[in-house]
């Protein structure tokens, strides 16, 4: 594009240079776009924070920080806490997290070092099935198929176990806060799964084959150096996950029971931020109502951005630890 | 090529011009003949069928969208609808407030559920105070005594009660905490009556069709759902004793029983309430669903054509109503409503409805 060949006409010339100038001019469009674009993000996030804030004044000066610790949810008498609602919140994504990072790893592990390609390959498009599948789907699911099952099998065994503890008690519902800790974790599970075996696909075979050279297993090369190659992306996965199972609304819906009350049975039913927005939000004609709801909303967008940033901090601080840049 | 190009930009916009220019002028004409309106969940079946009558004969077309006697009250507050529906009625000083009008517009019931072992449909038994005590969880087995007193003849299981109740706001919830704030004053002081509650018990199902769910998948559990999702899912409801102190089976006689001792004449902005009413055959739950619409109409066609769906439906919307286990309005209602549309709906100081 630098060098015009004397064989070309003078029209070409022209027109070459004419395509300089196009590029001369666009350029800067092309910059002031990408500019835009992401200032977009920044005002949208900085609009909806906004707008949850102006949205909730009425709830925060008639509770203020109360609002946060009490378990009262009256919309008789008007008194609105948010205590069940985060519980039930951190309690459910806990438990997804529990279960879905373990297996994740398990899998992405299974997949991409142990299997062979064509089970790889079928396995691997299953997962990626799964994480195709509408979260309606799975409430459904969980509520129709998963929580009889519950009901039958899981939960009179843990009773049995768990004994005198406290986590499992009460009748075997099979709807509550155990089940839906569990239908959250098969939601996130392909996320994370499919995210890990691509970053495990990453790690360099040279790094891989130098290990297994030295007369390491399989299991030690996966240890000490598959794993931690890859730490950062797995955080990172993880994360995606959590961001996913915090926020969901119909599958905990479904089954968690819907129920303003901290219990410390995993069997009774318990309620999310997200489950609460979506039962009561239509319904909530008085003004003080519709603000508590939205300061729920904004506690979430709080509490992710939160999480959000503890997950930055840790990558930092693993970074540093494992030496992996 | 640059003229060509030209060209083609100049037909398409042409073109769009020409497509604004037939929408614009389309819209209002199809305004007219749309009616739009907002709100309860509850009556949306049998609107939804007269709409689709009422559109075959006279090409008016209801679009109607059941998002809540909450919702619906808002989005008429909103001027975003045309008519506003509501399960539970406003009090006259709300509406007067807003310059809203309300009229009842169809009934059914509230029919307790259960989902007990061996257990018949209407068979259990039960009286106002245990149910609300069930509801409170104060009775927490199937086998209290109190309850076996009332069913001698059943064998009631050693099993705890599952309490179900909406965990959305919802004018059902409104019907059953109002039948139970009425009959223990225990319920009334605890808890009240509203579209949501602060439940002292149980578990929460979205929907009527969630409550159905719920208790039917979960043993010794008992909920509360209208009449039309009890049928429809084949489910075990209980008998009610009612004011008289008999017991009842919920059913259209025993909804119209209920609706017929209702005083609607003396009734302000047609505040009615049908829980709890006198009379043998009455049943206990019932209720009616309300229509909002403004007493200061803004466009004299619209107001017309809402007004005049709800007449044919008043007239004509009977058998659907009954078949699909509603109760219609009785005729001295229907002309009372009437009566009250001429009297106070105006559009720019013009009576509506003659």
């Amino acid at each position: 594009m630098r060098l015009v060949g004397a064989r070309h006409t003078l029209d070409v010339k022209q027109e070459q240079i004419m395509d300089l100038q196009k590029q001369n001019n666009f350029d800067p469009i092309f910059r002031y776009l990408t500019i835009a674009c992401g200032g977009l993000i920044i005002i949208l996030a900085a609009g909806i924070l906004w707008e949850l804030y102006t949205g909730s004044h009425l709830s925060l000066e008639k509770f203020g920080y109360h609002f946060l610790f009490s378990q009262s949810w009256n919309p008789v008498t008007e008194n609105f806490g948010a205590a069940s609602s985060i519980f039930g919140t951190l309690l459910s994504t806990a438990i997804a997290m529990v279960i879905a990072v373990p297996m994740s790893l398990i899998i992405a592990l299974f997949l991409v070092e142990l299997a062979p390609p064509q089970i790889s390959r079928i396995v691997g498009s299953a997962i990626e099935l799964l994480a195709a599948i509408p979260s309606i789907i799975y409430g459904m699911w969980g509520l129709f198929v998963f929580a009889p099952y519950m009901a039958d099998h899981v939960q009179p065994l843990l009773a049995r176990i768990g004994g005198p503890l406290p986590f499992f008690k009460g009748p075997p519902m099979g709807i509550g806060m155990l089940t839906a800790g569990i239908i959250l974790a098969l939601m996130v599970l392909p996320f994370i799964t499919s995210v890990t075996r691509d970053i495990f696909l990453m790690v360099p075979a040279v790094v891989k084959e130098s290990a297994y050279g030295m007369g390491s297993t399989t299991w030690e090369v996966n240890r000490k150096v598959t794993v931690p190659y890859g730490i950062q992306g797995i955080i990172g996965a993880c994360f995606l996950g959590l961001g996913r199972a915090i926020g969901e609304t119909m599958a905990v819906t479904f089954v968690i029971g819907n129920t303003h009350k901290i219990s410390a049975s995993l069997f009774s039913a318990a309620n999310s931020i997200a489950s609460t927005l979506a039962n009561e939000f239509t319904e909530a004609a008085e003004p003080i109502y519709l603000s508590s709801l939205i300061e729920l909303g904004l506690i979430l967008f709080v509490l992710t951005f939160l999480i959000q940033l503890a997950a930055q901090l840790w990558l930092k601080r693993t970074k540093r630890k494992m030496g992996v840049a | 090529m640059n003229n060509k190009r030209k060209g083609v930009m100049k037909g398409m916009m042409i073109v769009g011009f020409a497509v604004l220019l037939a929408v614009g002028t389309v819209l209002p004409a199809m305004a007219a003949s749309t009616i739009n309106g907002a709100g309860a969940t509850f009556p949306y079946p049998v609107y939804s069928q007269w709409a689709y009558q009422y559109e075959k004969i006279t090409g008016v077309r209801l679009n109607y969208q059941s998002i809540g006697s909450g919702g619906g009250i808002k989005q008429i507050k909103a001027k975003t609808v045309d008519f506003g529906a509501s399960d539970a009625p406003l009090e006259a000083a709300e509406l007067d407030e807003a310059g809203l009008l309300q009229f009842p517009m169809i009934m059914g019931g509230v029919v307790p559920v259960v989902n007990i072992s061996g257990v018949a449909p209407g068979t259990l038994h039960l009286t106002a105070e245990v149910l609300a005590d069930i509801y409170l969880g104060k009775i927490t087995k199937w086998n209290d005594s109190r309850i076996v007193a009332d069913n001698k003849g059943l064998s009631l299981p050693d099993q705890d009660i599952t309490v179900v109740h909406r965990a959305d706001g919802s004018g059902t919830t409104w019907i059953f905490t109002n039948y139970l704030t009425k009959v223990s004053s225990e319920w009334a002081e605890k808890v009240g009556n509203n579209k949501a509650v602060e439940w002292p018990a149980g578990v929460g199902g979205k929907g009527n069709e969630g409550v159905a769910a719920y208790v039917q998948r979960i043993n010794g559990a008992i909920g509360y759902v209208e009449y039309a999702y009890a049928l429809q899912n084949k489910m075990t409801h209980a008998l009610l004793q009612n004011k008289a102190g008999k017991f009842v089976a919920p059913t259209s006689e025993s909804f119209q029983a209920a609706a017929a001792n209702a005083d609607w004449a003396n009734a302000k902005g047609y505040y009615m309430v049908l829980t709890d009413q006198p009379g043998d055959t009455s049943w206990p739950i019932t209720g009616a669903s309300f229509i909002l619409v403004y007493k200061d109409q803004i466009n004299a066609e619209t107001a017309k054509a809402v007004l005049d769906f709800f007449a044919w439906s008043y007239e004509n919307g009977g058998p659907t109503a009954l078949k699909l286990d509603y109760v219609p309005m009785p005729e001295n209602v229907v002309k009372m409503v009437e009566a009250t549309w001429a009297e106070q709906i105006r559009a720019k100081g013009q009576q509506v409805w003659k």
